[in-house]
């Protein structure tokens, strides 16, 4: 009986591992396969949106959360239901800009780099960079186009890990012509 | 922590990745860019399979056979990385080892039959090497090859690498 309730904690952990040992083989290849760091942000970038694109409508249908009327809301479904439903963490939101465009996620730690050490050859390499394009391919899909940074990374010796969002603006639908 | 369905994305977006790098270099694909791009992905799951099955077995005893071994990858293995029990285990006992999953969790979303079963085999390559890899750190070398006949059930077959 105990032993049942060891798996089911257990398992939860064991998920969190299993995807965290994935990203670090798929950065690890993508280290292999382009010569430089630059080349490999890139690339984790684009898999990261392709990933966003399609976690919005998962995120959507289990979340129930309605239209964000403005940014500060959406700062705030990311961090607080987003960030917990998909990685466990509750980021803090801060570093709100005058024009109110742009904020600042904090996270005290980051389930992607669990074990991770950047070796010295790699100190441009933005390890989770794949979380900047899961943002903003899902942004997308909800009409936002926004440019996502990390300013802070403690895996490069930094003491938080802090990703910094820029609203650009807002995405007219396109409908096809003859429409409306 | 992080949620299943977050596993299941990358792993979806991985492959995509990998056949398209592959592709686009010219433009088609013959079997010997398909079997490069399997066998990169199945050694990316080496790895994790390596490191998973540290990460379960750091505190239970040591296994007393290669069967009890089989039968802790069907069991406690697959649990905590596919979310369910192998269904049937069979073995001829000198080393081979045949492992069916009906609801494979990496097939679930892509078909209820046979419908995109040419694919399948992408799908399966990782998974083949967490298996490889966590039956390496056990002390087995392997060769471990996956085939579906009809999704999402799919067999294993793990031939163990007599030294």
């Amino acid at each position: 009986m105990s032993r049942q309730s060891n798996r089911t904690t257990d398992s939860k952990k064991m998920n969190s591992e299993l995807f965290t040992l994935t990203y670090g083989a798929l950065v690890t290849q993508l280290c292999k396969d382009y010569e430089n760091d630059e080349e490999v942000n890139k690339q984790l970038d684009k898999m990261g949106y392709n990933i966003g694109v399609r976690l919005i409508e998962d995120f959507l249908a289990r979340s129930t959360i309605g239209r964000c009327q403005d940014f500060r809301e959406t700062a705030d479904v990311i961090a607080k239901v987003a960030f917990k439903m998909y990685l466990g963490i509750t980021p803090s939101v801060t570093n709100w800009s005058p024009a109110g465009d742009e904020f600042s996620l904090i996270l005290e730690n980051n389930p992607l780099a669990d074990f991770v050490e950047l070796p010295d050859n790699h100190n441009t390499l933005i390890y989770s960079n794949l979380l900047c394009g899961v943002l903003r391919g899902a942004l997308e899909m909800v009409q936002m186009a926004v440019d996502v940074k990390f300013a802070q990374d403690t895996l490069r010796g930094d003491n938080v890990t802090e990703i910094r969002m820029k609203f650009i603006k807002r995405i007219e639908e396109n409908l096809p012509a003859g429409e409306e | 922590m992080a949620d299943e369905s977050l596993f299941e994305f990358l792993h979806m977006e991985m492959v995509s990745h990998v056949f398209t790098e592959q592709q686009s270099s010219k433009g088609e694909m013959d079997n010997k860019d398909r079997a490069v791009c399997i066998s990169v992905l199945e050694a990316m799951g080496f790895r994790v399979g390596q490191g998973l099955i540290e990460r379960l077995t750091k505190d239970s005893p040591s296994f007393k056979d290669e069967l009890d071994i089989m039968k802790f990858v069907c069991k406690d293995f697959w649990t905590k990385v596919f979310r369910r029990q192998v269904d049937n285990l069979r073995t001829n006992h000198q080393g081979t080892y045949v492992l069916q999953d009906n609801k494979f969790s990496l097939l679930t979303q892509l078909s209820n039959g046979k419908q995109y079963l040419d694919q399948a085999a992408k799908y399966l390559a990782f998974s083949c090497g967490v298996v490889r890899g966590a039956l390496s750190n056990l002390g087995l070398e392997s060769v471990v090859t996956a085939e579906v006949a009809v999704m999402p059930s799919c067999k294993f077959q793990v031939v163990i690498q007599k030294l």
